[in-house]
């Protein structure tokens, strides 16, 4: 299988995010012909190119747009989610760094076929530079008569609105990012109502993945026919996969859906030199690790799924040798506890519970109950937290004890960690310490 | 499937019945049912702690999950995947729900959720005021693991922090349930304390620079001792008139009672139900004592009245009850001072003396309005039979001619009218001369959830500003200086009834349209008395749209008191005085004669006092600085030939008095409040005492005039009641005649009128005793527009001084945006803020502003 760059097409080129390099390479041909078009009938051609959501879950992206109730006369929204924060995912950030204006593109072709006149850009608040270069780029596509009034002579209007969110991965999460939108506390709302029903400012709003809307142009541009063409029957299309880690060339490699992990490390240049692959993940650090068994596992939402994980945001995060399950898994699970949102009691309580067990064992501390209470812990959490962060922060303890039990023992065993961390590094390090203390209590304001 | 609140105070409408199956009972249950109340309607208790059937799903704390399977498009029921929150569901029809009863699923998951509770919460519960009512710990017991099998470090929190100084909160043993905050954000609408960081350091609090690590100057440390509340970013305190109700929902212990913390142990309590004696709501409570004395109060349930809330107020001052200068014996004046007496002695005595004020002219009756439905009927009696006399008036308070003719109209006799079920539903109120939040506490709840909720009342009120509590009700304002209600209301029924406005009614482009609707309702207060002319109009404005009228006393005696006609005009049952076949109803009732002549009213009464046309008084639970000018009522009594004062406690009246008999407070005595709504309100003793309650008293006191009150016991006072309660009377009622239209006074240079009302928490006798209580009272302010800030030359800040000849008040100056012009707003009765008193002036009359001490750097503004 070979590279479909499409979104990545002109990333090379000089000045990459300008709105000319975008032009230039044919960029805002899908508007001018979505604008020509009966909204429905782009909802229809989303629906045939089999397009899917690109933010991890999957879920149907014209379908999505089909759920918004008829047009009542009030104003209904579009909401692109780019707080993109998962560990391992980093596809939509450079996206719109190198080049903004597919996104921007989409948003206006999207927005026309919901019928929405005002779409909100959510980024990663962290993200400065992108911000910077989305507002840039917001303004060009102003200038050039893309956004504001009267579209291109069709009468349509559309205003975007780029939000730089505080710092909270929980805002990724869909109304989450909605509440935080509307200047409240970031936090998962109950559903129903769902946001297609009731959404942002309690109106129909459709909340879509950056990848997901950026592909849209093309879809216009080319047909639904011609997205289909590529990936498998049920994960159709291009899509970005972000190699990262123990690999000699990391960085984004767009591909039809459904090629391997052992084709892409081909492109990649393989696992460092010297050594060999013992696990990654397929969607982040949410997504159950995989091993080399798996690298012939076709990399689409289907296959992944069969093999016991998720394709998610297909955040393949390579790890040699050299590292420690025990070491890599309580460092996700430092961030899980960091970013609960607290709403819930499984994720608040159970991520800082698991957060000292697993420090404990990789200290050397650990107890041979130890192992089945993180399992225990994590049958807990899964599936009874109020949204997927809970469920997110089991899936790599549950499937690196599943894979890799003997070590975990073997850190209880032996009364520490059997691994050189200064090993895995991929420049000069020195651990600043062995056994890191029994977390301190967590005294008000502490972090 | 939609998620709602279930909401036992709305009235029945017909329901669709949804039949499902729990734990293998197939069961019908009213459509939108959440699952964990249609449980409780079979029986089964599902843990919780986020849950509360009067807040909004949550789905928090995941301890109620269930095992749910729904019947899919083909019928086939399929199990769900992941247990559900049975507090967010709503039950469908064909669903099947397993509890933990018979679902080894949800019991491993509540079990689980249990431990994860439990693992930095402290245990400990032999401190915790909550340990032995605690759903935390009941819960634990029945839905939880034996034992944890945590072992590494809790989390910890310095404890603890003062929210205001009544509500203090230890977060190490919060569960964040957020039922305090979302009781806040729902119920009472007040930002008193929201939710705080994040993952397992989130936390309830309030504003708080050290907790939430603003940049800045530290306030002090996390941990600082009960005091005052620190300003938010807006510059607002802190605080709530509905706290107290965060204590008793918190399902742990970390929200305490200041007053109540390390003082008890639930089951040494012994619990009576009773009903709140601040406010004219009738507010069911709970009084838990321990040998003899009161610890605390709680809300009781109620769902037509208060539902589970009850005011800071209701819950917090009632150390009045059991202070220091408790009246326990009788007492007798010799040689100028006041000396205990028997029963006997003080009785005698006053009946001689009383028998020669009689005849020195007469005996002026001022019961006050505090009293229980027994007491109001056995002064009425006792005043019309044994001292011959219709010189009695309950109302200690600006009161008018008009008002006396208003209440004989239309709140005399007229049973339940208007109720808080209707104010919720009802399309729009009208709020005149009441400010609900600080004059009827729960009637502002119950307001403010029909404007927020499904009903989305349009609430308006003619007052002077738009006050927090109106804003909270998503009100309109209808700006009205005080006196000039009536332009407002005579407008309106101009408008709404159809026609043309007199030219100098005030203009507005505020549409009031939906209080011509059906079922929309005019809410009076007592303040009207103060408004020439706005009675009648109120009238006026209810007979032209159909709207619903009800009057809104302040005193939880007053509406009981119109009943039993402590008024001089007015016989119970609103049977007109002046109306002989109304005399003779009542003369066959009490089976003697009554006095023919309409009496005096307050004034009248304390008038003739001075100038000796009376004899005596007979004085019930009357503060004379709360009558609009204590000075001349001080007079009154300290010239008069003969005073008894039946009172709870020392006071100006006792002082003045020559024989003084000790009345129980309401947790001593049985009795019955008529709240505002004409619903009886009965409550039984609280504590074992020997204190005598008022109809008592005044019973045995009348067999010295050889007149039996038939009010010996509540038994007897209550068949006493009936003989004139029987029947209503059908007689023609007192007609409203509009009061003579005060002249619009002519402001001067540095004038201002004067607009006045009580708040909720002040310097009332009633809260003395609540140090706790105090703390949270609002700080006396000037509020007046910026137009008349400038015309003093003063700025938002600044020290003014509000003065009349009489005296002076200096308060910070407030400037309120929207208020009328010309109109300088003070608290009645605060502390360092006392109106009457100091300024001998009411609202409607003319003071002098004048700058004291301006402010020179302007972003210190106070408290708005």
């Amino acid at each position: 299988m070979t590279l479909t760059p499409v979104l990545t097409d002109t990333w090379d080129k000089d000045r990459s995010w300008r709105l000319a390099t975008y032009e230039r390479a044919g960029g805002y041909a899908g508007l001018k012909k979505a604008l020509k078009t009966e909204p429905a009938d782009l909802v229809q051609a989303v629906k045939d190119s089999g397009l899917r959501g690109r933010g991890g879950a999957g879920f149907p992206t014209g379908m999505k747009w089909g759920f918004l109730p008829p047009p009542d006369g009030g104003p209904r929204y579009l909401v692109v989610n780019a707080d993109e924060s998962e560990p391992g995912t980093c596809k939509d950030i450079p996206l719109m760094l190198a080049s903004p204006q597919h996104l921007i593109e989409g948003v206006a072709i999207t927005s026309y076929a919901i019928g929405c006149d005002h779409a909100f850009i959510y980024v990663r608040g962290e993200v400065l530079h992108v911000y910077r270069r989305l507002l840039n780029a917001v303004e060009e596509a102003y200038r050039a008569g893309y956004l504001g009034k009267n579209i291109l002579g069709s009468g349509y209007d559309l205003d975007v609105t780029v939000h730089a969110g505080a710092g909270a991965y929980i805002c990724g999460e869909e109304t989450a990012l909605l509440d935080s939108l509307e200047g409240l506390r970031g936090q998962p709302r109950l559903k129903p109502p769902f946001p297609a029903v009731a959404g942002l400012y309690a109106r129909p709003t459709v909340v879509n993945n950056v990848e997901s809307i950026a592909s849209v142009p093309a879809i216009v541009a080319k047909g639904a026919d011609w997205f289909s063409s590529m990936g498998t029957e049920k994960s159709q299309g291009h899509g970005l996969f972000s190699l990262s880690g123990h690999v000699t060339k990391p960085g984004q490699y767009e591909a039809p859906l459904g090629i391997t992990l052992r084709e892409l490390l081909d492109l990649a240049g393989g696992v460092r030199q010297g050594h060999e692959l013992k696990f990654w993940t397929p969607g982040g650090s949410s997504t159950p690790i995989f091993t080399a068994e798996h690298l012939d596992v076709p990399l689409d939402y289907e296959s992944v799924g069969a093999a016991g994980s998720m394709l998610g945001t297909r955040a393949l995060q390579i790890f040699d040798e050299t590292v420690c399950v025990v070491r890599a898994v309580s460092r996700w699970t430092d961030f899980y506890a960091h970013e609960s949102c607290g709403k819930c009691t499984p994720c608040r309580e159970g991520t800082y519970w698991l957060k000292q067990v697993l420090h404990r064992i990789e200290a050397g501390e650990g107890q041979d109950s130890d192992l089945d209470l993180l399992l225990d812990l994590c049958d807990n959490i899964l599936g009874r937290a109020f949204c997927a962060l809970g469920d997110g922060a089991t899936s790599p303890i549950t499937s690196s004890v599943q894979l890799f039990r003997e070590e975990y023992q073997a850190h209880i065993d032996g009364h520490g960690c059997p691994f050189d961390p200064s090993a895995s590094a991929l420049f000069a390090y020195t651990p600043k310490t062995r056994t890191p203390g029994a977390l301190a209590g967590a005294g008000a304001g502490g972090h | 499937m939609t998620v709602t609140t279930n909401n036992p105070s709305t009235e029945a409408a017909p329901v669709e019945l949804v039949t499902f199956t729990i734990d293998g009972t197939e069961i019908s249950v009213p459509k939108g049912t959440l699952i964990i109340r249609a449980a409780e309607q079979a029986g089964i208790q599902i843990p919780r702690f986020c849950d509360h059937p009067l807040l909004a799903p949550a789905g928090a704390c995941r301890q109620c999950l269930v095992e749910v399977s729904m019947p899919d498009r083909e019928g086939n029921v399929r199990p769900m995947p992941k247990p559900q929150a049975s507090c967010t569901m709503t039950v469908a029809p064909g669903m099947i729900v397993k509890t933990q009863h018979t679902s080894a699923v949800a019991d491993k998951a509540q079990q689980g959720v249990m431990e994860l509770l439990l693992m930095n919460h402290p245990l400990d519960c032999p401190v915790c005021d909550k340990g032995g009512e605690c759903p935390l710990q009941n819960q634990a017991m029945s839905n939880g693991r034996p034992d944890s099998r945590f072992t590494d470090v809790k989390r910890t929190f310095p404890k603890p922090i003062a929210l205001s100084t009544q509500i203090l909160l230890d977060r190490e043993r919060c569960v964040l349930c957020q039922r305090c905050t979302r009781f806040s954000e729902e119920i009472a609408g007040d930002a008193f304390i929201a939710l705080q960081d994040r993952g397992a350091h989130q936390q309830i609090g309030r504003f708080d620079e050290g907790v939430l690590g603003f940049a800045g100057e530290p306030v002090g440390p996390v941990d600082r001792p009960v005091g005052e509340a620190t300003n938010d970013t807006s510059g607002r305190p802190f605080s709530s008139y509905y706290s107290g109700n965060t204590v008793q929902i918190c399902p742990v212990g970390a929200l305490t009672g200041a007053g109540y913390r390390f003082r008890g142990r639930p089951f040494d309590l012994v619990s009576t139900e009773s009903i709140a004696e601040h406010d004219s709501c009738g507010s069911a409570i709970r009084i838990d004592h321990r040998r003899g004395q009161v610890l605390r109060r709680l809300s009781g349930e109620d769902p037509v009245v208060n539902e589970e809330w009850i005011t800071d107020k209701d819950r917090f001052a009632f150390t009045w009850q059991s202070s220091a200068d408790r009246i326990t014996t009788p007492l007798v004046r010799e040689n100028g001072e006041l000396r205990p007496a028997s029963w006997v002695e003080a009785l005698e005595i006053a009946a001689a003396g009383l028998t020669q004020a009689r005849q020195d002219g007469g005996v002026g009756v001022l019961p006050g309005g505090r009293l229980t439905v027994e007491d109001a009927f056995a002064w009425s009696r006792f005043a019309r039979t044994a001292l011959g006399t219709n010189d009695v008036d309950q109302r200690s308070r600006v009161h008018s001619a008009e008002e006396a003719a208003f209440l004989a109209h239309v709140v005399a006799g007229s049973g339940v009218g208007v109720t808080f079920g209707d104010l919720e539903q009802a399309p729009a109120v009208l709020l005149v001369g009441l400010e609900a939040e600080e004059e009827a506490g729960i009637t502002f709840l119950r307001l403010r959830k029909g404007a927020t909720g499904k009903a989305g009342t349009k609430v308006f009120a003619v007052a002077p500003y738009a006050t927090r509590g109106l804003t909270r009700m998503n009100g309109t304002l209808l700006p009205a200086a005080p006196g000039t209600e009536a332009e407002w209301l005579t407008s309106l029924t101009t408008t709404l009834g159809g026609g043309l406005s007199p030219a100098d009614a005030p203009t507005s482009d505020i549409d009031t349209s939906a209080l011509a609707q059906p079922g929309a309702v005019i809410l009076v207060g007592e303040r009207l008395a103060g408004s020439p002319g706005a009675y009648a109009a109120a009238l006026g404005l209810a007979e032209a749209t159909g709207a619903r009228l009800a009057w809104i006393p302040r005193r939880a005696g007053e509406r009981g008191g119109v009943e039993a006609g402590l008024l001089p005009g007015l016989l119970p049952g609103g049977r007109p005085v002046a109306d002989a076949a109304a005399r003779a109803e009542v003369a066959q009732a009490w089976g003697t004669e009554v006095p023919e002549t309409p009496g005096r009213d307050t004034a009248g009464i304390l008038a003739a006092l001075a100038d000796g046309t009376l004899g005596g008084a007979v004085v019930g639970g009357v503060e004379l600085a709360d009558l609009p000018d204590p000075a001349a009522a001080r007079a009154a009594l300290d010239a008069a030939g003969f005073v008894v004062s039946l009172e709870v406690r020392a006071s100006e009246v006792t002082e003045r008095a020559d024989i003084v008999l000790p009345v129980a407070p309401p947790v001593e005595r049985a009795g019955s409040y008529w709240n505002w709504e004409g619903r009886v309100r009965s409550f039984g003793a609280a504590l074992e005492s020997s204190a005598l309650p008022d109809h008592r008293v005044l019973h045995v006191l009348a067999q010295h005039f050889d007149v039996d009150l038939q009010a010996a016991s509540p038994t007897d006072a209550h068949l006493s009641i009936a003989v004139t309660q029987r029947s209503a009377w059908a007689g023609d009622r007192l007609a409203v005649e509009a009061g003579a239209p005060a002249e619009p006074p002519t402001i001067g240079p540095g004038q201002a009128v004067l607009a006045t009302w009580r708040l909720q928490l002040d310097a009332g006798r009633g809260q003395d005793g609540e140090q706790f209580l105090a703390g949270t009272a609002k700080r006396p302010v000037a509020r007046m527009s910026a137009a008349t800030a400038a015309g003093f030359g003063a700025a938002d800040g600044d020290r003014v001084t509000v003065s009349t000849q009489r005296g002076a008040i200096e308060a910070p100056a407030v400037v309120t945006d929207g208020m009328v012009d010309g109109v300088v707003w003070l608290p009645l009765n605060s502390a360092g803020c006392r109106v009457h008193d100091t300024l001998g002036a009411a609202a409607g009359d003319l003071v002098t502003v004048t700058v004291a001490v301006a402010v020179a750097d302007r972003s210190e503004g106070t408290a708005r």
